[in-house]
């Protein structure tokens, strides 16, 4: 088989993951199931990235998102309901205003998008990003990686100090 | 063939579903679902254009820093959130209008 069709195919079938469990995350009652269709979003995500040359992106979206992000709001869902109510429902409003405006905002999108002449590079071999971006980080991008890590740390004890139990 | 157009596609559709989640959820940490939806398309956007039209990496370090924000704001958004059941019992975002005259 032409691997470009192979490739076509395996793109077809991530994308058809990525936005049917973006629809579930969506459209689900349950929270449980938003949360599991978000898991399978980000692994669509990442996959897309790896078609688009991202190795080292795709890797940060498996163990930031998947990793730290699902399992924080997995822990929120738990920790805001009682345990035993196992049918974590959640309710749902203005539904048909926001179904056309979703389906308004995905229009404008695209047709934005169809009347631009996009400016195209041309097909390039990927390459390994990694340390590519390692070395951006660290002479173009310095200041605004310092400053990521200090709003790191500004949300840690932040996020600790609103949690925290006040004394009595 | 692949190109630019398909990944955009995609990307409006997580978009919109995002913007839908955000819409319609009660839930706080539904709410929060949706905006990771919503930061997941631009991350998407950005990782496409650095491929197809700028030609370095720089798309992919905005993206970079979009994650590590999107870190930040979860895990304050979820303290937020427990907070708000520790007082009001509930996340129910209509039940949170404490602040309405």
């Amino acid at each position: 088989m032409d691997t470009s069709l192979l490739s076509q195919i395996v793109f077809y079938f991530f994308a058809a993951v990525t936005l049917a469990s973006a629809a579930v995350v969506v459209f689900s009652r349950s929270l449980i199931y938003s949360a599991f269709g978000l898991l399978f979003t980000f692994f669509g995500v990442a996959a897309l990235y790896v078609f688009l040359g991202a190795d080292f992106l795709a890797a940060t979206q498996l163990v930031i998102y998947v990793g730290g992000i699902l399992i924080l709001l997995l822990f929120g869902v738990m920790l805001t309901h009682k345990l035993y109510d196992l049918n974590l429902k959640t309710e749902t409003f203005q539904v048909a205003p926001s179904v056309l405006l979703m389906l308004a905002v995905f229009g404008v999108l695209v047709l934005a998008m169809m009347q631009t002449a996009w400016y195209n590079a041309g097909p390039r071999q990927p390459e390994p990003t990694t340390a590519a971006i390692g070395t951006l980080l660290m002479k173009d991008f310095i200041l605004p990686f310092e400053v990521a890590s200090v709003l790191l740390l500004i949300a840690l004890i932040g996020a600790a100090m609103i949690v925290r139990r006040r004394a009595e | 063939m692949i190109g630019l157009g398909h990944y955009l596609v995609i990307s409006a559709a997580l978009f919109s579903l995002g913007i839908m989640c955000v819409l319609t959820r009660k839930n706080a940490v539904s709410v929060l679902m949706g905006v990771e939806l919503i930061l997941n398309s631009a991350n998407l956007n950005l990782v496409a254009f650095s491929k197809y039209a700028a030609g370095n990496l720089n798309g992919q370090v905005f993206a970079i820093f979009i994650i590590i924000v999107a870190a930040a704001e979860v895990a304050v958004a979820l303290a937020i959130v427990l907070s708000m059941y520790r007082m009001l019992r509930t996340v129910n975002l209509d039940r949170a209008d404490t602040l309405k005259g």
